[in-house]
């Protein structure tokens, strides 16, 4: 369990008068094999908060525990590390080898681990994402769904517990993006997954969504709950998904049109097609 | 330039004996080679050394014109070197040309010096051509890993050269990217004169320069979060380790330099 526990946050000091506080009490409970997503605007603090998941910043006030370890602790700093992969925007900046094994290797590499473990869990890591056969592939010749899968393979080969995805479908083009919550959907049962984003339309798959704006957690619940604010979530700086804005002008005219706010547009087409 | 891998280096990847050597075997090989060049004194010794050069070059399956294309840039020295030995040797002058005197013994030495200089060339390229820039890097880590105990920082330097190999061809794309941009901003950087088009690389070196920053920053932050935290307790992938073979070509190579100089030293 990864727990934030009433995390303060600001760059700088204290005192000056410049600094902005960039998270401001955000507590959660990220659970394994959980699927959440973090929706935020731009500046919202939602890269502070992925920052702090495995100890790249530590709290000001308030603490962050990933199994009970707290990241401020720096003789367990490594183990949270391992435990706790994070992967970021820009795919071009966060892969560090020449070839895609290589790459992958890079995590377990750090690990100490012997030459035949590394091995197993890179051919693993690499078959996870579909990716085995791109494995003597130079990391600039990949498209970038592909850069994004191979950078999740490095942080699987440490098998981790928690996956935190700092927006890194914002540089993606749809097919790259569509590609990546694919894998994402795929890798939900074995690892508890914190996606941090802007786009809405990928909410409508977590098992709970969060959203952040200036550096609060100001709504929280699953997407069905979430999106029944409507046309309020503007004032977050977010848009509705298309599918729900869709189903809540209709709602509004038909009250009886739906028990359940649908989130695909499959559920949708049922719910108009057993209206009578 | 997108899409196209960009080829660094000379490495011509083939699967051969050469290609199959620990990098470090390689190392050893061009720098003892380099030393018995610039000891032996005598054409029979260049002779074998230049005949155990072509057998490897076979061995490495290389056709010989990518080894000859490496003395290409070469050239000019080696026509240059000759020259002034033929030239200005205070010899015996074996035919006046008005002021030019061409002297036998200067010849001899000139010819000596390019054979020199081609053999030494031949030689580091067996290794560049043989080795891919991963493997010449494992192999300078592992043969400086000693030095770390005086607190050389070989595994660090090692770890440079991987990460500027890796960034090369995206920090080509990138300055390609830029380059475009600024020319529909109007910026020329095919005319004018030599410091006129250094001044128009300002607009394409600060963005690269600035966009390499922020890389950098992104990159030790991804890392950092892997773990890395230097060589210590580091392992790898790959381990490079001393086979049959290797030990074979270094008796082999060691062989034919101890052969070469003491031909060297009985002839001279």
């Amino acid at each position: 369990m990864m727990c934030f526990e009433d995390v303060h946050f600001w760059y700088g000091e204290k005192e000056d008068p410049r600094a902005v506080a960039a998270l401001r009490g955000v507590s959660f409970v990220l659970r394994e094999g959980e699927f959440v997503v973090l929706l935020g605007r731009n500046g919202s603090g939602k890269s502070t908060l992925a920052k702090h998941c495995n100890g790249l910043l530590v709290p000001r006030k308030g603490r962050v525990c990933v199994d009970g370890m707290d990241t401020r602790d720096e003789s367990v700093l490594w183990e949270i590390r391992r435990r706790v992969g994070l992967v970021f925007q820009n795919p071009d900046n966060q892969l560090i080898a020449t070839t895609v094994e290589e790459d992958v290797a890079f995590g377990p590499e750090n690990l100490g681990l012997p030459p035949s473990e590394i091995r197993k869990r890179v051919d693993e890591a690499l078959a996870r994402v579909g990716m085995s056969e791109y494995r003597k592939r130079e990391p600039h010749t990949l498209s970038g769904g592909q850069k994004q899968r191979v950078a999740i393979a490095g942080v699987l080969a440490m098998h981790p517990k928690y996956l935190v995805l700092d927006e890194a479908t914002a540089m993606l083009d749809p097919e790259g993006r569509e590609e990546l919550l694919q894998l994402l959907r795929e890798l939900r049962k074995d690892v508890g997954i914190l996606h941090i984003t802007h786009n809405v339309e990928e909410a409508l798959l977590a098992d709970r969504v969060m959203v952040i704006d200036n550096g609060e957690i100001v709504a929280e619940g699953s997407p069905r709950e979430v999106f029944l604010v409507g046309k309020d979530i503007e004032k977050w700086g977010l848009e509705l998904p298309q599918i729900v804005e869709v189903a809540l002008l209709l709602w509004k005219d038909y009250p009886d049109l739906f028990s359940v706010l649908p989130l695909s547009p499959d559920e949708l087409v049922d719910a108009l097609c057993s209206y009578s | 330039m997108f899409g196209k891998s960009v080829v660094i280096g000379q490495y011509v990847p083939l699967d051969s004996a050469m290609h199959r050597l620990d990098p470090r075997s390689k190392i050893f090989f061009v720098a003892l080679g380099i030393v018995t060049l610039f000891l032996v004194q005598s054409w029979l010794s260049f002779a074998l050394l230049g005949g155990f050069f072509v057998l490897l070059v076979l061995l490495a399956h290389l056709p010989f014109q990518y080894v000859l294309k490496s003395l290409r840039p070469l050239w000019v020295l080696l026509a240059l070197t000759l020259c002034l030995h033929v030239f200005f040797t205070p010899d015996d002058a074996l035919v006046l040309f008005g002021f030019l005197r061409v002297s036998l013994g200067g010849l001899f030495k000139g010819l000596f010096i390019v054979a020199r200089l081609v053999l030494l060339v031949v030689a580091t390229t067996l290794l560049t051509l043989t080795t891919s820039p991963i493997e010449l890097t494992d192999g300078i880590e592992g043969l400086l890993s000693p030095l770390k105990r005086w607190g050389f920082p070989a595994h660090e330097l090692a770890m440079m050269m991987t990460i500027a190999l890796r960034f090369i061809p995206t920090l080509l794309e990138e300055a390609d990217r830029i380059m475009k941009a600024q020319m529909a901003r109007g910026i020329d950087f095919e005319s004018g004169g030599f410091m006129k088009r250094i001044r128009g690389l300002i607009p394409l070196l600060v963005p690269l320069f600035v966009s390499a920053f922020r890389r950098a920053e992104d990159l030790a932050v991804a890392m950092e979060s892997r773990c890395y935290r230097g060589g210590i307790g580091r392992t790898r992938l790959r381990m490079l380790r001393f086979e049959r073979r290797d030990y074979a070509f270094l008796s082999l190579s060691l062989l034919v330099f101890v052969l070469s100089l003491s031909l060297s030293w009985l002839t001279w």
